[in-house]
């Protein structure tokens, strides 16, 4: 069994310009010890994905359909205290922006320890000692003294692994991580990426990473899921993905600069569509160089192509045969 | 030929104050950047990376006198910028301003909300009166086609379109007075993935077409070598690197710039990374260390890095390295 299986999971956010329809269908699964990898660019639905699996959709936005199985058991029909005790407890998140994600007035130690006194009802020191250990587990430096200084104190990267500390010190089962390293420079990124690749391994965590970036992908994951308008494009496993790509990723994988080659950039014309009124059929046919009358017109069915690939394109079989 | 732009020993110090009750003491600097020299040439693209607090955009700046520099020197087509605008005739200073533009990182920052495109893109002719007022409109929806937008977009205001069209709106009012040197700043860091290339295709398709010289401000690798012919890298304030593009990326010498190369995921699942791990962080500018300002973090840091400041070496031609040990790599 896996450990997450999303099932036509539908989060609409209701908005006075209309409906907005971020996550439109979204089917998905996450096998227990496994790095995820969630594709797509601004508005895809991949931030909402992750914030319907922990029922915490802000306002307007509500989930009106489909099925969420945590370990085989539907997170949409737990009452609002049980969530309470997946949240952080099962299933944990990482923000993109550590610096909102820390409470300013409180130190890391007492702001860290609130959450293991909540959950484990342990006493203040013992809780003090946990986030000293977890604080260890993410390298940062003097974790004894950390726990008395407040998050300015802290530069991005260190914030962030106190972020991701925070989010390991209930020994969550599934952990999010929503852009964990946008917001840092590239010599911290790969601080950060070295981090979470020895925690995966050390603990046999599942971890869904949430990014815009396939270079990151290629790095961490074992399967990908691409996204585009709230839709899944695509499900496989990453050499699947990276050989046989469904249209829209290979255009935006021919679409990024290389650090290993120059070439010409072959941009994908339009813009991310509207989700009040998304294109009808498949959602990438007006900026796809494939479509053809039927992709306006029908939705393609999220199709297993073998080697358990997932493809919602109606003409992917015909192309890979041309190629 | 004479460089386009040449920036000698500049230097931008930004004081620390003490926090006082009656008076303020500068009790620090920040070196923002400290005594860099390079040049541009005319039709070509000069990539400028590093990371946040490099200084690299503090740099634009400087370049456009829109910040003050603290000393050295910049010549544009032979013509002293910091003179012309502390001291020359308004005339001299807005000719100048005409040769010189900058794209700015985040376009939905950088247009006012109030105007519309077509006051935007015409309140650069207003200033410096260089179309008469009639060929406003054709000249407008010239720039407009230039840079891929329609003649009706003319009417609408920012908030109507998305981040890469705001970006080429921003991009038509620097082409307004038909500059010949523009500086874009992180022009496409805040647009979705599959816009990017868009705008990076466009910046390089306006040069072959009108010949101007960019410099590409950046942190991300990958599209500075897609877009530039010469790289600097830039440290805590310093130029540690500069080469051609092609040199750079297949020979990089210095140790930071190995380790930022190394530092980037490929986009292929059969490459892994051999990243290079650089310990700590990048140091407070305001005490920068001594000697070689990278040492605390180079992994063939000894003694005479601590003590000594390397000057610049040169490895091959056009290629040059700020590094005691750069025959290492070699």
């Amino acid at each position: 069994m896996n450990l997450l299986e999303i099932e036509n999971l539908k989060t609409y956010f209701f908005t006075e310009a209309g409906v907005v329809k971020a996550v439109d269908d979204v089917t998905l699964s996450v096998e227990r010890g496994c790095t995820v990898g969630l594709v797509g660019e601004s508005g895809s639905g991949k931030s909402v994905t992750a914030q319907s699996v922990l029922r915490i959709v802000p306002r307007p936005g509500k989930i009106i359909g489909g099925k969420i199985l945590f370990n085989g058991e539907d997170l949409l029909l737990k009452k609002e205290e049980e969530m309470r005790k997946y949240r952080g407890k099962k299933i944990s998140l990482i923000f993109q922006d550590p610096t909102s994600s820390l409470n300013p007035l409180f130190t890391i130690g007492s702001q860290l320890a609130d959450i293991v006194i909540e959950h484990e009802k342990l006493k203040k020191d013992e809780a003090l000692d946990r986030v000293v250990k977890a604080l260890r587990i993410v390298k940062l430096p003097d974790p004894e003294h950390a726990i008395y200084q407040y998050p300015h104190q802290f530069s991005g990267g260190m914030k962030q692994r106190i972020c991701i500390a925070r989010a390991l010190l209930l020994n969550p089962e599934l952990l999010f991580a929503d852009e964990p390293t946008t917001n840092l420079d590239v010599t911290i990124q790969a601080q950060i990426i070295a981090l979470l690749k020895d925690l995966q391994r050390e603990f046999g965590m599942t971890l869904v990473m949430i990014t815009h970036d396939m270079g990151i992908v290629a790095e961490m994951c074992k399967y990908v899921v691409v996204l585009y308008a709230g839709n899944v494009m695509e499900s496989g496993s990453i050499e699947e993905i990276f050989e046989r790509p469904h249209p829209y990723t290979e255009a935006l994988l021919k679409a990024v600069p290389r650090l290993d080659e120059t070439r010409k950039l072959i941009s994908i014309p339009g813009n991310i569509p509207n989700l009040i009124d998304p294109p009808s059929g498949c959602r990438f046919h007006p900026r796809c160089q494939y479509a053809i009358d039927v992709c306006k017109e029908r939705k393609p069915p999220l199709e297993d192509v073998g080697n358990s690939h997932f493809i919602s394109c109606h003409r992917w079989r015909e192309l890979q045969g041309g190629r | 030929m004479p460089p386009l732009l040449e920036v000698r020993d500049l230097v931008k110090y930004f004081p620390v104050y003490s926090r006082g009750i009656f008076r303020k003491k500068i009790v620090g600097n920040v070196h923002a950047v400290d005594r860099i020299s390079f040049t541009v040439n005319e039709r070509e693209t000069v990539g400028l990376v590093g990371e946040s607090g490099c200084g690299k955009t503090t740099t634009g700046k400087l370049i456009l006198y829109l910040e003050k520099p603290s000393s050295g020197q910049i010549l544009f087509d032979g013509k002293d910028v910091v003179q012309t605008f502390s001291k020359g005739s308004k005339e001299e200073q807005l000719k100048l301003r005409r040769s010189m533009q900058m794209v700015f990182q985040n376009p939905y920052a950088s247009l006012d909300p109030r105007m519309t495109v077509y006051d935007i893109i015409s309140e650069p002719f207003k200033i410096h009166r260089h179309v008469p007022s009639n060929e406003w409109k054709d000249r407008v929806y010239k720039l407009l086609e230039m840079v891929g937008l329609e003649p009706y977009h003319a009417e609408r205001y920012p908030h109507e379109f998305s981040g890469g069209q705001r970006q080429r709106i921003c991009i038509a009012r620097a082409l307004a007075v038909e500059p010949r040197f523009i500086i874009a700043d992180e022009p496409v860091s805040s647009l979705d993935v599959s816009i990017r290339a868009q705008i990076l295709n466009l910046i390089m398709e306006l040069q072959e077409k009108l010949g101007m010289s960019y410099l590409y401000i950046s942190h991300d690798l990958s599209s500075v070598r897609q877009i530039s012919q010469r790289v600097i890298v830039m440290y805590l304030g310093e130029i540690v690197e500069q080469a051609p593009t092609a040199k750079l990326f297949d020979n990089p010498v210095h140790p930071y710039t190995r380790a930022l190369m190394s530092a980037v995921p490929i986009p292929d699942p059969k490459r892994k990374m051999n990243v290079i791990i650089l310990p700590g962080e990048v140091p407070s500018p305001i005490n920068p260390p001594p000697g070689c300002r990278f040492h605390p973090r180079c992994q063939y840091a000894d003694q005479k890095c601590k003590e000594e400041k390397p000057s610049f070496s040169q490895v091959d031609v056009d290629h040059f390295v700020s590094c005691h040990y750069w025959h290492k790599f070699v």
